[in-house]
């Protein structure tokens, strides 16, 4: 059974979201770690680039696998998890903590709204 | 075993070249020189046939065993079509020599062949004309697609989309990309293992390029409906594309320009008997229907009243080149050796062995493996490991015990749509003593998978290496001895 | 000849295994009225047969006259041993490497042909091998447009007309500018004028090395430039030539990329070939087609994989980096073993026979007074301007036994030649080829026929 905390909040294609005051850090879920396997490859967008919610987000890569990051809200990006460049085991072994990927500074809150809590996305994971 | 250049020894020589006969030498500008070290081998003759030989007897080839690997059609490559491809008259003919005026003279002969062969595809497929220029299935595929986009921006149509079942091969989508089509993938009905023709309903519409067929499709399964399918494409001047890797399953049989199919293209290297060599060189060419014919790329050989050939390069909307020359001539020479050989009546015996094959082992281990659809397979069926997954023994378990028997493990994980799918396809020329052997050892480690699952979780032990770490390949990417 | 070993007695067996009582029966899911009412194919022939018609048509080529057409495709040496072990069925009847563990002859081989490619053009990492030359610079030209995010492309008319012509086609569909930049009339590089070209906008800009015309140059400057504006600078080059000429890497190019036929494949009429690709390191979740990569078992035993498959069609369908998965692997395995063969020594000795005989053709044909000789930087191809048609004289040279080279009218109109501006250029230039198969005496036979010709 994956883990799914209860403080965060989830996307249809299995990004986390943690609220930072203006901003949220973003990760993908231990079920997507778990799914996709060992991960070797993360290509995350540019620092200070613009994000779409639902838009392209970078490429996660696992020896058999290949998963497009979508992100989960609209802003601009702020910070990266830079140490994944040499250590992308980390979303293996810790997707909810060193394992996140990057920050997004949003423009509309309001976009939180759409996604789903702990509850949904467990609910969500029994569907799938 | 180390790699070739840890064996150099500083002065040793494998070739002799003949000395300057003339008196000039090397005077390159200093500015375009080589300063860098070239570091290549230093190794005699003996030294490299033996790391070579050595080499080969890692490998496993059809020549070596069953090689039962789906949808790739690992058929016995006849030795006389070697031969033939290694006549001096054919290996060493530079195909410039038809730029020259009067060179076309000097060609008469592969001309005919490509000429002939062309002629050969066009009645095995029921399709107007053909092209023998794309050089891999893949690149057949683009050919095709680019040939449908030109088509459509002739007629003006604004065409966005290519529509493609998602049990198709990775490269019809990824083919289609690189044409400049955006994808829609069109679900399986799991009742049938057909295209649900309902859900294409849906998703035909103006924007509609092209449909992607496979037919018989990846699990093996013949589409009856393909008439109503291309009725339903042809409505919105959508063009269906055949993609022939199956080819092997209908020959005699099925003709896709019958089934109003307007482009196709079919695998040399599976179908007829090309070797596939470690990875390629394959060869793709693609048919059309006589609206399609315009637009093929060139160069195009053309025979005159006077029976001469000759090679034309003047078709306006043609989409351009897809390969230098004549695509991959020596593997197309072959392929027209093999139909030579076999005649009509051969290929049609061909299809007929194959998919009887097919269904005899999928008949043998249906008791013992789940299969994906329990019905009359064309030339390849597709297993499932679901039944030994309960004690933990997946696809890749069982084709690496596979080769611990003596054989080469089917296609895994393809179909992508059956979970623990296993493909295996064994082609005509496999005899029934090798089909049974095969079905013993797959019946054998259908009892291991509940008697000793943990053995078949270690396989294979009996080659030089066991099962490599992927991930550290990934990560570390040693991809070059420097 | 059917290749079938299965006996009646036997299908009967099988189809008894199967619940049905005849072939036919497998067949019912192909509608009726879709059976072909006859194949009208000819009969099957016998071994004897086949190969008798197959040896009168290959007699119906002339693959005896002496050669001095190349123009990219080249009629180099090749070792028997590269022949012998090419032969070797284990290699050319296995599949692509999927199952490792029975595949290390293969995947160690693709191995060390990339060591080969890279050590040649001083690049970090190569692939299992591409169509063809050309084919390799529409995948260059893929790759720099994915690493930048641009989509203008510009091309050196210097690049092998035939490798823009299926550039040209490739990208027909994928909204791509491309920018072909006309060389000098003597064939040259007109180096300011590109360098005015390269911006911020460009994805990337492709040069030769020796160019179509046989023209050696640095092109270190352009490099220069191209990366102040972050801009992939891509170079085809000719193998033979590298072990004495300045690698790509050493001018500091992103991809180098190249024909691969002259290193051990015959001329075949046009194929298979051989496209190769070298890259820096930082380039290669972008590289098209199979990559083999080094690592171990879990006892510790070295072996190879194919690697980096993310990439690939068969996981990412639409966004793979490119559609190619066949390639030309017998053919890398072909130069692999040449490359092996000829080593160090070989390869340099290769390259200044070439060079040496070249430079004596050329500087025997320059004593005829009627011909013109442009530029002297080459490696062993040159344009000659003749008083006469091109096509004409390589026409007339043909019936006495010579290829004389490329026409280059063909190919260009009014870009190149002592009137550059008229339509009629090129018609006079040919493009003249001298590799180490030519001995002095073919040479000075063939200059003696061309000047009987061009004087009649």
């Amino acid at each position: 059974m994956a883990a799914v905390p209860t403080d965060l909040l989830y996307s249809k294609t299995h990004e986390w979201v943690q609220i930072e005051g203006d901003a949220v850090r973003v990760g993908i879920t231990d079920h997507a770690q778990d799914s996709l396997g060992d991960i070797t490859f993360v290509e995350l967008p540019k620092l200070g680039t613009s994000v779409k919610k639902g838009g392209d987000a970078g490429v996660i890569e696992s020896v058999k696998a290949a998963s497009d990051l979508f992100s989960p809200v609209t802003g601009e990006v702020v910070s990266l998890n830079d140490s994944l460049e040499s250590a992308p085991e980390n979303i293996n072994s810790d997707p909810y903590g060193s394992g996140w990927l990057y920050t997004v500074k949003f423009t509309d809150k309001s976009e939180l709204d759409s996604l789903m809590d702990y509850e949904a996305y467990e609910k969500y994971l029994e569907t799938i | 075993m180390p790699v070739i250049f840890s064996k150099s020894v500083r002065g040793r020589t494998g070739v002799s070249l003949p000395e300057n006969d003339v008196p000039d030498n090397v005077s390159i500008p200093e500015n375009c020189l080589r300063t860098s070290p070239l570091d290549l081998c230093e190794l005699s003759e003996l030294d490299v046939v033996r790391h070579f030989t050595a080499l080969s007897r890692k490998n496993y080839g059809v020549d070596t065993g069953f090689y039962p690997l789906g949808s790739c059609t690992m058929k016995y490559n006849p030795k006389v079509c070697e031969k033939a491809a290694g006549l001096d008259g054919f290996a060493n003919l530079h195909p410039m020599l038809t730029a020259l005026p009067d060179g076309v003279k000097m060609t008469q002969g592969s001309l005919a062949v490509i000429y002939e062969l062309e002629n050969l595809l066009c009645n095995i497929t029921a399709m107007d004309a053909f092209t023998l220029t794309p050089m891999a299935g893949a690149h057949g595929e683009l050919t095709g697609m680019m040939i449908i986009a030109a088509y459509h921006r002739k007629k003006g149509n604004n065409k966005t989309e290519v529509l493609i079942p998602d049990e198709a091969h990775g490269t019809n989508p990824s083919s289609a990309a690189v044409a400049g089509y955006d994808v829609k993938s069109i679900p399986t009905d799991p009742a049938t293992g057909l295209l649900d023709i309902e859900k294409l309903k849906e998703a035909v519409n103006e924007k509609t390029a092209a449909i992607m067929m496979t037919n018989p499709n990846t699990l093996g399964l013949f589409n009856p409906q393909i008439k109503e399918i291309a009725a339903l494409a042809h409505s919105f001047d959508a063009q269906l594309y055949y993609d022939g890797a199956n080819l092997n399953a209908i020959m005699g049989k099925f003709r896709p320009g019958d089934g109003d199919f307007d482009v196709v293209h079919v695998n040399l290297h599976k179908t007829f008997a090309a070797p596939h060599g470690g990875g390629g060189p394959g060869s793709g060419p693609v048919g059309v229907k006589k609206h399609l014919e315009p637009f093929l790329p060139v160069s195009r050989v053309v025979k005159k009243a006077n029976g001469e050939f000759c090679v034309c390069d003047d078709y306006p909307d043609s989409i351009g080149r897809v390969a230098p020359f004549f695509g991959n001539f020596l593997v197309n020479l072959k392929a027209y050796v093999y139909i030579l050989m076999m005649g009509g009546e051969g290929l049609k015996k061909v299809s007929e062995q194959a998919v009887l094959s097919a269904n005899y082992i999928m008949r043998s281990l249906k008791d013992h493996y789940d299969v994906a659809y329990l019905k009359t397979c064309m030339h390849e069926c597709v297993l499932t490991a679901k039944r030994q997954m309960e004690n933990g023994v997946s696809a890749l378990d069982i084709a690496k015990a596979l080769i611990d028997k003596g054989f080469h493990p089917p296609t895994i994980y393809f179909p992508l749509i059956v979970k623990e799918a296993m493909m295996i396809e064994p082609t005509e020329t496999e005899s029934k003593e090798a089909i049974d052997a095969f079905i013993e050892a797959m019946v054998e480690i259908a009892r291991e998978a509940e008697d000793n699952p943990e053995a078949l979780r270690n396989a294979p032990v009996s080659t030089p290496v066991g099962r490599l770490n992927e991930t550290k390949a990934a990560k570390e990417m040693n991809v070059a001895c420097l | 000849m059917s290749y079938i070993p299965v006996t009646p007695e036997q299908q009967r067996e099988m189809l008894l295994k199967c619940g049905v009582s005849s072939i036919e029966e497998l067949f019912k899911d192909i509608p009726a009225q879709l059976v072909p009412a006859e194949f009208s194919l000819p009969k099957g022939l016998s071994e004897l047969e086949a190969v008798a018609k197959l040896e009168k048509l290959a007699s119906q080529n002339n693959s005896k006259m002496i050669s001095f057409l190349g123009a990219g495709f080249y009629d180099h040496f090749i070792p028997a041993a590269v022949d012998a072990l090419i032969s070797r069925s284990e290699f050319y009847t296995a599949y692509t490497p999927y199952q490792s563990e029975i595949s290390q002859g293969t995947l160690q081989a693709i191995y060390e042909y990339q060591s080969h490619i890279c050590r040649l053009t001083g690049m970090d990492i190569s692939n299992a091998s591409l169509y063809d030359g050309g084919t390799a610079v529409f995948e260059a030209c893929q790759m720099a447009i994915s690493a930048t995010g641009r989509r203008r492309i510009i091309v050196d008319k210097g690049v092998n007309p035939i490798y823009r012509k299926m550039l040209r086609t490739h990208i027909a569909n994928l909204n791509v500018e491309l920018i072909e930049h006309n060389v000098f009339s003597d064939g040259s590089l007109s180096r300011i004028a590109l360098k005015e070209i390269i911006s911020e906008n460009v994805a990337a800009a492709v040069l030769q090395n020796p160019n179509f015309f046989g023209i050696i140059d640095d092109h270190s400057d352009i490099v220069v430039e191209c990366k102040k504006y972050g801009v992939i600078a891509i170079q085809a080059v000719y193998p033979i030539a590298l072990s004495l000429l300045k690698s790509p890497a050493e001018q500091g190019f992103d991809i180098a990329i190249g024909e691969g036929q002259s290193l051990g494949i015959p001329l075949s009429f046009g194929g298979p070939y051989l496209g190769f690709i070298g890259a820096r390191k930082e380039l290669a979740r972008k590289m098209p087609g199979r990559i083999a990569a080094k690592t171990e078992d879990k006892n510790g035993n070295e072996g190879f994989v194919l690697s980096l498959q993310a990439r690939e069609q068969h996981i990412r369908r639409e966004k793979a980096t490119s559609n190619i998965c066949s390639n030309e692997a017998l053919c890398a395995l072909r130069a692999h073993i040449y490359l092996s063969l000829m080593g160090k020594e070989g390869m340099k000795s290769a390259a200044s026979l070439c060079h040496s005989k070249a430079m004596y053709c050329r500087r025997r044909i320059g004593s005829i007074e009627q011909v013109n000789m442009t530029d002297s930087r080459m490696f062993n191809e040159f344009i000659i301007e003749l008083p006469i048609n091109a096509g004409e004289c390589a026409k007339l040279m043909l019936e006495r036994g010579f290829i004389a080279g490329l026409p280059l009218s063909q190919y260009y109109k009014g870009e190149i030649g002592p009137n550059s501006k008229g339509e009629n250029s090129a018609d006079n230039l040919l493009l003249v080829t001298v590799t180490e198969k030519r001995t002095k005496q073919q040479i000075d036979d063939f200059v003696k026929n061309l000047e009987e010709v061009i004087c009649r």
